[in-house]
């Protein structure tokens, strides 16, 4: 094993840690805050940071092209339908008559 | 780190799952399963890792891809009880 | 491996916890929702026993389809489950622990876990499947060949059943073409810009991914149901945000019906015409007497586009019965 391939094992580890944190915040964050708007905040970070650095975290460990090209697709699709989703659903609330809390408005449902 | 790595996903699939179950409100339903759905995206990626299987990440793709069809769907249907009308519908507002 | 275990033990734990989750709620809205979760959980546990395919059919149907058709019969029916006397849940339980303690007895005969001299190791059609397949086919996904080619009458019989479902629907729901006119104010396109651009950028992928699939699953894991389902799922997702109307219009119920009569047709007439060279039925070796294994690739992807066009067509004639027939009610 190469010095070059024992250094991207351990920042690949590294990297996968931070991913997992981000996840594990995320997590936390969606089952404990205690209002939806907040829970989507806490969601996003699973979806942009959490993702993002996982799937960094094995490009690093990938050696043939095709795992990593999939690993690119998976990375750039989840960076388009997690926002999205997101937005819909807090669009959706808002017009649902659910507003953030500290922002006064009618909560109808 | 691998097994780790998966380990902690799992528990975050939990806490999702626990959200998913509380609600209260439908729109935290939704965002509890489209996490989840993310979730599993990165769990099956990491997974794949873990076996040496890297063609596992087929299936993660799939999820990356449609798994945005569901959210889309149970929006849809909660706000205009049916699926018919464009996203821009009846009702003059917003998905 | 112990971590192993363990994450087989936690996947395991999720699905237990689901599944009395959706036992217990009422809402169906959110049984729906967990149903998914239900099947995001059963896609993992599929993917640790290292079934792929199967993994891959559960990701196709259970991410984009389940959910779309359980919302569909939901606008159908009633949001709420109705609640069971007790009078009528005691007899329900008890028929429900006597299965189950049948089954429990029954498993007492099973081999122990994962044990290598159980009966599938042990008997001679794994070997002629795992090692001889290779040759006799030549397909590197061994799912492949034993299901389009191998089990080749099996899987026909499962495309005629997807096929009278899809009729059966069509019969109950009505054609999903009748609507009445709809006062739909003009679109008010910005506040929806972020969907729409998003899923126009999506959609070409999804089709293009389900083609992959469709044309991949002699090497990897796929094939023509699961390219079916995410080929449907795309349509689907048009429909979903751009309405039912654009998307009618773009693939239209009268292709639809004949098309997905046309998968079958090709199924079994790749059938017939192995009959016709001097063969039994979907024998493929006839199909390239100088080289069987010619034979068979030609066969299986023959076999398999018309398991994807049949999937693709019940699909989309599904999804349009439910939404078309909600519009009609409201």
């Amino acid at each position: 094993m190469s010095t070059l391939h024992v250094a991207l094992q351990i920042l690949s580890d590294l990297v996968l840690a931070a991913g997992v944190l981000f996840v594990l915040t995320g997590a936390a964050g969606l089952h404990r805050l205690p209002e939806f708007f907040m829970r989507t905040h806490a969601a996003s970070i699973t979806d942009s940071a959490g993702a993002g650095l996982i799937v960094l975290g094995l490009l690093l460990r990938t050696e043939e092209f095709p795992t990593a090209l999939r690993l690119v697709l998976i990375a750039f699709f989840l960076m388009f339908t997690s926002p999205t989703a997101s937005h819909a659903l807090a669009q959706a609330a808002l017009g649902d008559g659910f507003r953030p809390q500290g922002i006064r408005g009618r909560k109808t449902s | 780190m691998l097994l780790a790595a998966t380990l902690g996903l799992l528990t975050a699939m939990l806490l999702a799952l626990a959200r998913a179950v509380l609600g209260p409100t439908l729109y935290d339903r939704i965002l509890a399963v489209n996490s989840f759905g993310t979730k599993t995206v990165l769990f099956i990626a990491v997974a794949g890792f873990l076996a040496g299987r890297p063609d596992f990440l087929d299936i993660a793709l799939v999820y990356a891809l449609i798994n945005f069809i569901g959210t889309v769907a149970v929006l849809k249907l909660s706000h205009y009880g049916e699926f018919g009308a464009s996203a821009t519908g009846a009702h003059g507002d917003d998905l | 491996m112990t971590g192993w275990m363990l994450i087989d033990i936690a996947l395991f734990a999720i699905l237990v916890a689901t599944g009395i989750a959706i036992a217990q709620i009422r809402q169906l809205f959110a049984v729906a929702m967990l149903s998914g979760i239900f099947s995001l959980t059963s896609a993992c546990i599929f993917v640790m026993q290292d079934a792929v395919d199967v993994a891959f059919t559960e990701a196709a149907v259970g991410a984009g389809m389940t959910t779309v058709l359980f919302l569909g019969a939901l606008a159908l029916t009633r949001t709420r489950e109705k609640e069971t006397p007790r009078t009528r849940s005691l007899p329900a339980l008890l028929v429900a622990a006597a299965t189950g303690a049948a089954l429990v007895y029954a498993s007492q005969d099973l081999p122990a876990f994962g044990i290598a001299d159980s009966p599938v190791q042990t008997h001679p059609v794994t070997e002629r499947y795992l090692v001889t397949s290779a040759e006799e086919i030549g397909v590197p996904n061994v799912v492949t060949s034993v299901l389009a080619s191998y089990r080749g009458y099996d899987t026909f019989g499962e495309v005629v059943v997807i096929f009278t479902a899809a009729i059966a629907v069509l019969m109950l729901l009505g054609h999903g073409a009748t609507r009445g006119v709809e006062e739909v104010p003009p679109p008010m396109r910005d506040r929806q810009r972020v969907l729409r651009v998003v899923a126009k950028l999506l959609i070409p992928y999804i089709l293009l991914f389900g083609l992959y699939v469709q044309f991949h699953g002699d090497y990897g894991p796929g094939g023509g149901f699961q390219a079916g389902v995410i080929f449907a799922a795309g349509v689907i997702l048009y429909a979903l945000v751009f309405g039912l109307d654009a998307a009618r219009s773009g693939v239209p119920m009268r292709v639809l019906r004949p098309l997905a009569a046309t998968g079958v047709v090709v199924y079994g007439g790749v059938g017939v015409a192995t009959l016709m060279l001097g063969g039994s039925f979907l024998d493929y070796n006839r199909l390239a007497p100088d080289d069987p294994a010619a034979g068979q690739h030609l066969g299986i992807l023959l076999v398999e586009l018309g398991v994807g066009i049949t999937v693709t067509a019940a699909m989309i004639m599904l999804f349009y019965s439910f939404a078309g027939r909600g519009v009609r009610r409201s």
